[in-house]
């Protein structure tokens, strides 16, 4: 066997098209995620027994079923209830409630780090609820999650591949196209796995210098 | 009627009465000392005076405030009753400066930047501790953060200071400095009530003591009478037990 990696050369605008479409993808997802993981721990506590039980419902099913059939559902099913997305738009939705999952749980044991006596000094100084959250949680809790919340958008990263099965024009997707074009799958192959191990190294590298910068203050050790 | 006046408190935990019925007056500038056995309810009591616990009967009033009246505002309520506690609750991750001027920027007691910076100044002198303004609470020993904790009531300007046992989670070197400052704010007129199990503290410092057994006030009276006369059992085991 011969390697030939020329032929992908000619597919360079394709290749940088798929990684900004990946990036995107991913970005949507946290960012959306996030705030549903946020929203959905502080929920988890609530008053009401209903909310509890459909924020658990909602961890519950997204997290124990593939996430593929998940982008599926939202692709080939929401489609005969009258809802038709593009399939950049779907994955980005299926990726979105599948990030959003994880990161209730991940909040909410951010959430649960901050001992209660924290939040009555607050509570004791006068402050309201929203200023004991913003000031006192957030960023301890923040940063205890931190490296399960950032191995989780990598996760994401590589797992918006799987959105290429609808024929999003991600990274993956262009990678089925130029190969379909060249023959040349190992190259293909090789080359894009490279590329997402290069883009997953950069994240974390980017990841380790915000903590730096976040989180400064020294801890008990 | 008194600065602070608990009438009939009572507070359940489950099944547990912890407070059966407690009657205490503070006037102000008065230093009242809790004293008793864990177990005896005095934590909980100082926690149901700013209204952390709420209570199943009875009344708490703060300069005529009710505290458990749904209708008070007890972050208003809260910005005039400092309390300190056993374990410090400093926000780790804020500087000294950032842990005392925090409240008083975020309700307004005073400007950001330089006017925070002089308050924090200013209260930090107070405790002996202007040098570790731009430190994190993780640098200081406890008996510094803990005084940096009564920098930070301080710094609210409170009419009321609760000291919930705050010698208790420190080594015994550092309890002298944190009951100087403390013995410096009762010097000052500040109106205090304080759990402690420092029977020397309340003995030279309070004006008054309670001694507080299953969930009720036992004794109660100026220092020198009680310690030397106790007038019931509880009370002379409690004192012998703690020599």
């Amino acid at each position: 066997m011969t390697l030939n990696f020329n032929q992908l050369w000619r597919y360079q605008d394709d290749f940088l098209h798929g990684i900004q479409m990946t990036l995107t993808l991913t970005l949507i997802a946290t960012v959306a995620g996030m705030l549903i993981g946020l929203l959905g721990a502080l929920l988890s506590n609530n008053r009401l027994p209903a909310v509890r039980l459909l924020i658990r419902s909602y961890v519950e099913v997204i997290r124990n079923t593939p996430a593929l059939i998940q982008i599926f559902l939202i692709f080939f099913v929401l489609p005969y209830a009258g809802l038709r997305l593009p399939p950049f738009e779907a994955a980005a939705v299926a990726l979105s409630i599948y990030m959003g999952a994880y990161s209730v749980e991940i909040f909410r044991s951010g959430l649960a780090s901050i001992p209660r006596s924290q939040i009555e000094a607050g509570q004791c100084l006068g402050l309201t609820r929203f200023q004991v959250f913003r000031h006192v949680i957030l960023l301890p809790a923040l940063r205890n999650i931190y490296p399960s919340l950032t191995s989780q958008i990598i996760l994401i990263l590589l797992g918006s591949s799987l959105a290429s099965q609808v024929s999003a024009e991600e990274l993956f997707h262009t990678a089925a196209f130029v190969e379909s074009r060249t023959y040349r799958s190992f190259e293909v192959y090789a080359v894009v796995c490279a590329i997402y191990f290069v883009m997953v190294l950069s994240l974390r590298l980017i990841f380790a210098g915000a903590e730096r910068i976040a989180f400064r203050w020294p801890t008990r050790r | 009627m008194s600065f602070v006046d608990i009438k009939n408190v009572r507070k359940s935990f489950a099944n547990v009465e912890v407070l059966k019925g407690v009657t205490i007056n503070v006037e102000k500038g008065e230093i009242v000392t809790i004293i008793g056995r864990s177990g005896s309810g005095k934590s909980t009591l100082l926690r149901c005076i700013n209204g952390l616990e709420s209570i199943d009967d009875g009344e708490i009033r703060i300069n005529g405030e009710v505290v458990h009246d749904k209708a008070t505002d007890l972050r208003r309520l809260r910005e005039k009753v400092g309390i300190v506690f056993q374990q410090f609750n400093l926000f780790p991750h804020m500087t000294v400066e950032q842990n005392i001027t925090l409240a008083p920027t975020l309700t307004k007691r005073v400007a950001k930047g330089e006017a925070a910076r002089k308050l924090a100044h200013e209260v930090l002198s107070r405790v002996g501790l202007e040098q570790k303004i731009d430190a994190y609470p993780e640098q200081l020993s406890g008996g510094q953060q803990q005084r940096v904790a009564i920098a930070r009531c301080l710094a609210m300007g409170p009419e009321l200071m609760l000291f919930d046992e705050v010698t208790s989670a420190l080594d015994p070197e550092l309890v002298g400095e944190v009951l100087k400052v403390m013995e410096d704010l009762a010097r000052q007129g500040m109106t205090m009530i304080l759990v402690t199990h420092e029977m020397n503290f309340a003995r030279n410092v309070a004006s008054k003591i309670v001694f507080m057994h299953a969930g009720k006030v036992h004794e109660q009276g100026a220092p020198a009478a009680l310690f030397a006369n106790p007038a019931t059992p509880e009370l002379r085991n409690f004192i012998s037990s703690t020599h």
